[in-house]
């Protein structure tokens, strides 16, 4: 082997997840490496959204393990202060009586612990990290005036409050315009040149080789996984979309 | 105004008086969370769903004692809860349709017993049925003392737990995320509501539970947007409520106090709905009006910028 060991974020193994008889995911072998900003990519229903929460054990699967850093221990509980989430910016009602710093501040919540509050040093922490999203202005905004892509960028700072190893985003570009899009990627490559791991749901063909260095295709199994260059092409494409036309650069 | 000073001094309407605003205030703050997470309707269902309790302590024990009549309610409003709960992990039915199925089943489950009660002597006595409509005057001070207790037991742990159920209603999946035991702390709320209600079954009754629930919540909502202003402004919705309910029950004759302190809260609900600033109605079609009449007479301005 010409490659050196990898040291590997998360490793699955045997992963099957299903919420009725047919599986949402099956027999799902994964190994993500440290350090790198890979896309999920799929069809709808092909079971991106399911993964990430499985993986960061948000529903209990038939079978098979989740491994982050090679730890045994692998309970959230334990974990909590490596694993970030960024949820869709659509599985919150964002009419509920709070300020995007107050959810923001929420990032810290698990470092916290129970009953202990906020001080002034983690608002300070979050303010910081609303400047990097670029909503510092909004600190005090009531969360139910933001557009998507401001709730999709308060979901992001809430997310960086926690310091983690690992990011998980379910689809952080839904709904959100091209200089934030742009804004964000710039955010999850600085994140990936500080040695963090970024693990984005994904939708748009176009951008991948632009946005990431590693892919995951995949559709109820895994079609391919790998760097970009050697993996995104349209042979396995086609695998995951069970399509005929040209998916890759079409003329549009 | 004699008669309000009057009947301010005396004893039996400052015991009711302070049971109703204690009633009041621990709703409003609980009822917030219900409201928040979606869950108005748990109130009346867990109230309705208590009744099969209250009789069966009776059945049992033979007491006309409230506190062990209210531990039959907290036992079958819990069971109700946590069958509702369950229903809704376990199966694809949601909460509305679990909640409904549920609280009519217990709710004719205890409406049956309570026929069957009332063929034993000296049933008539206990007075059971005044937990359907509620009987405020029958507060004694021991009761009070009782609704004290449990409101500073419920309140101390809104205080401690503030900031995980916060979280949770806000993003469960998130809180679940970041190592905290949703199930538990979704178990803890329930829990605390269902005691909430207890509680106010023998003031209010059953039907009406759900009133003192939701109602302060949602009239304090309206004025603000911020969740710890929201709980205090609930707090004092259902406490004054509490009060002006019980002094309009003293002044005018037969008119029972339960009914009046909720008719007194959907008076402010409504007031909220109408009048409060930003979310009331009447300031958003003044808005609107305005705009419209700038716009037809001034025609705005023509250069708009595109972004």
């Amino acid at each position: 082997m010409e490659l050196k060991r990898v040291d590997y974020a998360v490793q699955i193994e045997d992963l099957t997840v299903a919420y009725d008889l047919k599986p949402v995911l099956w027999d799902i072998d994964l190994n993500i490496p440290q350090g790198k900003l890979m896309a999920v990519i799929g069809p709808n229903g092909a079971g991106k959204t399911t993964l990430i929460k499985a993986m960061l054990g948000l529903l209990v699967p038939v079978s098979g393990t989740v491994r982050f850093f090679h730890e045994a221990d692998n309970s959230l509980r334990k974990l909590k202060n490596k694993v970030a989430y960024v949820p869709q910016s659509g599985s919150v009602d964002w009419d509920f009586p709070a300020t995007v710093l107050d959810i923001v501040l929420m990032g810290c919540y698990g470092k916290l612990g129970f009953i202990k509050r906020p001080g002034k040093k983690d608002k300070d922490n979050a303010m910081e990290n609303l400047k990097k999203v670029g909503m510092e202005d909004y600190a005090l905004r009531q969360i139910s005036q933001l557009s998507g892509g401001q709730q999709q960028r308060v979901f992001l700072a809430r997310a960086l409050m926690q310091t983690a190893d690992i990011y998980f985003m379910d689809e952080p570009f839904k709904g959100v315009d091209v200089q934030t899009e742009k804004a964000i990627i710039a955010l999850l490559k600085e994140l990936k040149e500080s040695g963090k791991t970024v693990v984005v749901v994904h939708h748009d063909l176009q951008t991948v080789s632009e946005y990431f260095d590693w892919v995951t295709l995949i559709n109820i199994k895994v079609i391919a996984s790998g760097p970009v260059e050697e993996v995104f092409h349209e042979q396995n494409l086609k695998k995951a979309y069970h399509s005929t036309g040209n998916l890759l650069k079409s003329a549009v | 105004m004699e008669n309000l000073i009057y009947i301010f001094k005396d004893y039996t309407f400052q015991t009711v008086a302070l049971g109703s605003m204690i009633l009041g205030l621990i709703s409003g703050v609980l009822g917030s969370f219900a409201v928040l997470r979606k869950q108005s309707l748990l109130g009346d269902g867990v109230s309705h769903a208590a009744l099969p309790g209250v009789v069966m302590a009776f059945v049992l024990t033979g007491s006309k004692d409230t506190q062990i009549l209210l531990l039959g309610a907290l036992i079958s409003g819990l069971m109700a809860t946590l069958f509702i709960i369950s229903i809704v992990k376990h199966t694809r039915i949601k909460f509305d349709s679990a909640l409904a199925l549920v609280m009519s089943v217990f709710f004719g489950c205890g409406l049956v017993l309570l026929t069957y009660v009332q063929k034993i002597p000296d049933s008539n006595q206990a007075g059971l049925k005044r937990f359907i409509f509620g009987q405020a005057s029958t507060l004694l001070k021991k009761d009070v003392y009782f609704m004290l207790i449990c409101g500073v037991i419920l309140l101390t742990f809104v205080v401690l737990f503030w900031k995980e159920f916060k979280l949770y209603i806000f993003d469960p999946e998130y809180a679940k995320s970041l190592g905290f035991p949703t199930y538990k702390l979704n178990l803890l709320l329930s829990l605390m509501i269902v005691m909430t209600i207890i509680i106010g079954l023998q003031t209010v009754g059953v039907i009406l539970m759900s009133a003192m629930l939701i109602a302060p919540a949602v009239a304090a909502r309206q004025w603000t947007n911020r969740l710890w202003i929201m709980v205090m402004l609930s707090a004092l919705f259902g406490a004054i409520s509490g009060i002006g309910g019980t002094a309009a029950s003293s002044l005018a004759e037969k008119l029972p106090t339960g009914p009046a302190t909720v008719v007194f809260i959907s008076g402010i609900v409504i007031v909220s709905v109408l009048f409060a600033p930003g979310r009331g109605i009447v300031q958003k079609m003044m808005h609107r009006k305005n705009l419209k009449l700038f716009l037809k007479t001034e025609g705005g301005d023509t250069n708009v910028p595109t972004i």
